[in-house]
């Protein structure tokens, strides 16, 4: 089946054709080394501090706290990882972080773990909204980092993050936020919000792959993660991926320029697909009903897997996603569906639609049309539906 | 990555249905794992000759009760109880590694569907199966 809609935007975006568009030249024409001092190279350099102020001008940040490097991923592990393996030894070894963060971080966590660091992870609520009031508890005078993650990438809830930067600022740690899902579709004023350091990612906001960047308060020093030449003012070596960061600025700017209008495009499309979906019997909604990211319809489905909701789904053309046990290749669903204290059976139905900039009504449409239809046949097929009707 | 005979399976499967006056049920997993599977035979002279299955669970869960179902349908029952989860991977194509507990919950299914059988019939299945049946709905299906 060809692809008719896509509705996985939390995984991925295409490029925008004008972003794509920016980033042509940069492979072939000014193809130069920004580090060289011909004019080839000047250009390349002119075209990445562009890039820098676009990406800064989106977030609310001056473009010299912004180093670009391989995405979100990279940024995590440098913004924690790096900083508080630095500031150790003056500051002390704990971290507090949440539940329901990305591999990215929690993994990076683990690694600190093995090295004598001692985490606290936030428990979350069951909308999957952090307590200020639990951070306010748990921060000690040798917490170093407290990383939040802007937003959910499985649920989609928006967490409180200027409450909580600023219960880490007056307990004396450095405030990091992945806010890969946020950046380019919610507004985010990293002054305004107090947020110390910042990871995002330009594949999520129609940019390419491979390109993201981070956001470090100026007077806040943290070391590099990749060390080398002395590109992004010695803080990320390595020779720029020149196409890709002028992809990255683009995607910004042209986020940054429509943000609003698209927010409310994109928050009334979910919501019409949120509601059509919860008329099938059966079916409840994950994440925050109100405070959630614009794209993000998450659900659960009873009495089926989401797998295989994900399989039929896709013979219709439909591309989504799920948090089941079975697709995390383990025997527990995702780690977020359980910190929001979902029963395993429920969590195996979960099922992930995330709308985007190129989404339609005629998207919704289908998904509402196809959906039900797919439901309908998994559940014949369920002995475990066989208990419901009963 | 499943095979396409994964996905045919899963796609189109096989024997997908229960017979209401079945000579033997089983059913195998648990909601919390993810995976049930319940198996209806008729079995006519020692010989299966109808077979359906109802299952709860991933693209793998499916494509092995449908594959399983097929493999076993005019079999005797000696000849099903030789039914191994190897056989039934092979006949798919293969199976992600993450899968293969899938295969074994197929093989365990029939099994106790046969099990089922044998006592409705008052016969002991230790002999003809290997076991009472009575590790029908142990938790060790999940041994790879």
């Amino acid at each position: 089946m060809t692809l008719k809609v896509y509705a996985d935007n939390a995984a991925t975006t295409r490029v925008s054709d004008e972003v794509l568009e920016a980033m042509y030249p940069y492979f072939s024409i000014h193809y130069g080394n920004p580090s060289s001092l011909y004019s080839l190279g000047r250009e390349a350099k002119i075209a990445i501090e562009k890039a820098r102020e676009q990406a800064a001008a989106l977030i609310g940040a001056e473009p010299n706290e912004i180093i670009f490097n391989s995405g979100g991923s990279e940024a995590d592990n440098t913004c924690i990882g790096v900083y508080a393996r630095f500031v150790a030894p003056k500051k002390g070894k704990h971290v507090i972080s949440t539940k329901i963060e990305h591999h990215a971080v929690l993994h990076t966590l683990d690694a600190l773990k093995k090295d004598g660091f001692e985490v606290t992870l936030l428990d979350v609520d069951e909308y999957g909204l952090v307590s200020p009031e639990a951070l306010k508890k748990a921060i000690r005078s040798d917490t170093s980092v407290v990383s939040v993650m802007f937003a959910n990438n499985e649920i989609g809830t928006i967490e409180p993050i200027a409450e909580l930067a600023k219960i880490t600022r007056e307990g004396g740690a450095v405030f990091h936020t992945d806010a890969v899902q946020a950046v380019g579709h919610v507004a985010i004023d990293v002054k305004e919000m107090g947020i110390d350091m910042l990871s995002l990612s330009a594949h999520k906001l129609y940019g390419p792959k491979g390109t993201g960047a981070m956001y470090i308060r100026r007077g806040l020093y943290c070391p590099p993660l990749i060390h080398g030449g002395g590109q992004e003012n010695k803080r990320r070596a390595g020779t720029e991926n020149l196409a890709g960061i002028v992809g990255l600025g683009k995607a910004c700017e042209i986020a940054g320029a429509g943000l609003e209008k698209e927010k409310e495009r994109v928050t009334a499309l979910r919501n019409r697909l949120v509601e059509g979906v919860l008329k099938i019997p059966y079916t409840r909604l994950t994440g925050h009903p109100t405070q959630r990211l614009p794209g993000n319809a998450s659900f659960c489905i009873e009495a089926i897997e989401g797998e295989s909701l994900i399989l039929m789904l896709d013979m219709f053309g439909i591309a989504a996603s799920t948090g089941s046990a079975c697709s995390t290749g383990s025997l527990d669903p995702s780690h977020v569906l359980m910190a929001i204290g979902l029963p395993h059976e429920i969590a195996h139905g979960s099922l992930r639609f995330t709308l985007g900039h190129y989404s339609t009504d005629e998207d919704v449409d289908y998904i509402l049309e196809k959906l039900p239809q797919v439901v309908d046949r998994l559940r014949a097929m369920s002995p475990v539906w066989d208990d419901y009707i009963k | 990555m499943y095979s396409e005979k994964v996905m045919d399976h899963f796609a189109n499967p096989r024997n997908m249905g229960e017979i209401p006056d079945a000579d033997g049920v089983g059913v195998v997993g648990n909601m919390k794992c993810g995976d049930i599977m319940k198996i209806f035979l008729k079995i006519e002279d020692n010989i299966i000759v109808d077979i359906k299955f109802k299952t709860y669970g991933c693209g793998a869960a499916v494509a092995t009760s449908s594959m399983a179902t097929e493999l076993v349908k005019g079999k005797s029952i000696e000849e099903a109880l030789k039914l191994t989860n190897s056989v039934v991977v092979e006949a798919l194509e293969g199976l992600p590694s993450a899968k293969i507990h899938c295969s074994v919950l197929a093989e365990e299914a029939i099994k106790s569907a046969l099990i089922d059988y044998c006592k409705r019939q008052g016969i002991d299945p230790t002999p003809i199966v290997g076991c009472s049946g009575d590790c029908a709905n142990c938790e060790n299906h999940n041994r790879e």
